[in-house]
């Protein structure tokens, strides 16, 4: 077996158990989506254009709150600017390669695929072939990602009508966000950001939510810097 | 909404723009730790964001009493979500308390 297709399969297996947990993921997608009122097709294209889960799952609830468009790309600009961290982090593994390699690797490049990429990157050390790693973990969770959107489209648009399914986003978002409050400046971001959001929520055009959310960036950020200097 | 393949192109563009932006400019730009830090916040921030209101408000009001299941459920969903770390899980009782109490007429 060639060393690239080694490498690839070995990202695959590697994205295995990630894949389990992104596809039941996928689906609610597709049905939040479709109930959310976009047609079969933006659903399943939202998947492949935006490629973000996070932000796809709040594209859709915004679209159902009709927001004005500007405010949603801001809103997916700020959720997804997480991506540049990954970037960064990757940027020195991947120097040496084409052009065409790194748009590709960059399209497939979401926290599912960096997360055990870099850790395999920084276990292995450089390695010639070590980009195929890359793509065999960013291509399957591509796959597992255009599948269960598609099974969710599907199985969205047959759903009774009177099954509280807007609920399930907030609650979609509680899941991700409640494991990730273990310190201080984490609850105090995401307190401040909820209720801010909750005062602002009568401005004009959603920006209650992006104000929110800087509101809840900043504190975050100041408490984790006084903590800093405190602990000096 | 018509604007959605606006949203979507111009989102995926960006998002597309920032996954590329550091691979691409490799040694030519270093991410300032300030923005290192704050991009840990983003993720609780955005998220809270929508979770308050989503459980707390009825159109457009506070709501706090016990008559607000959407509130109840929420709860359910926090306490699910901290014990579990489980996704799915959380999901599906958050689903089932609000159906519940919706049922029983609280």
């Amino acid at each position: 077996m060639s060393e690239a297709r080694r490498n690839f399969l070995e990202g695959i297996r590697a994205e295995t158990p990630l894949l389990i947990g992104v596809f039941p993921f996928g689906m609610i997608y597709g049905a939040l989506a479709v109930n959310a009122g976009l047609s079969n097709t933006a659903a399943q294209m939202m998947s492949s254009i935006l490629f973000a889960g996070s932000s796809q799952f709040i594209t859709a609830q915004l679209v159902a709150e009709g927001a004005p468009a500007l405010v949603i790309i801001l809103t997916i600009a700020v959720i997804n600017l997480r991506h540049m961290l990954y970037s960064a982090s990757l940027a020195p593994h991947l120097k040496n390669l084409t052009l065409k390699w790194k748009v590709i690797l960059s399209y497939f490049l979401t926290d599912e695929a960096y997360a055990p990429s870099i850790l395999q990157y920084e276990k292995e050390g450089l390695q010639t072939y070590k980009h195929w790693f890359l793509l065999g973990a960013g291509f399957s969770l591509w796959f597992i990602w255009q599948t269960s959107t598609a099974i969710g489209v599907f199985l969205g648009a047959s759903l009774p009508d009177d099954l509280p399914l807007d609920f399930a986003l907030p609650l979609t978002f509680i899941a991700m966000i409640v494991p990730v409050l273990k310190k201080q400046p984490m609850i105090a971001a995401a307190l401040s950001a909820g209720i801010t959001a909750l005062i602002a929520h009568p401005l004009p055009f959603k920006l209650g939510l992006i104000l929110a959310a800087l509101v809840g960036i900043a504190v975050g950020t100041l408490l984790e810097s006084r903590y800093k200097q405190e602990a000096e | 909404m018509n604007n959605i393949w606006l949203v979507m192109i111009a989102g995926g563009l960006i998002t597309f723009g920032m996954r590329f932006s550091l691979i691409y400019l490799f040694g030519r730009f270093e991410v300032p730790e300030t923005m290192r830090r704050a991009l840990h916040y983003v993720p609780p921030a955005v998220l809270s964001a929508i979770i308050f209101p989503e459980l707390l408000l009825l159109d457009g009001t506070l709501d706090l009493s016990m008559e607000n299941t959407r509130m109840l459920a929420g709860m359910v969903a926090i306490i699910t979500a901290w014990v579990s770390r489980n996704t799915l899980f959380t999901i599906l009782v958050g689903m089932a308390a609000l159906f519940l109490l919706n049922w029983l007429g609280l």
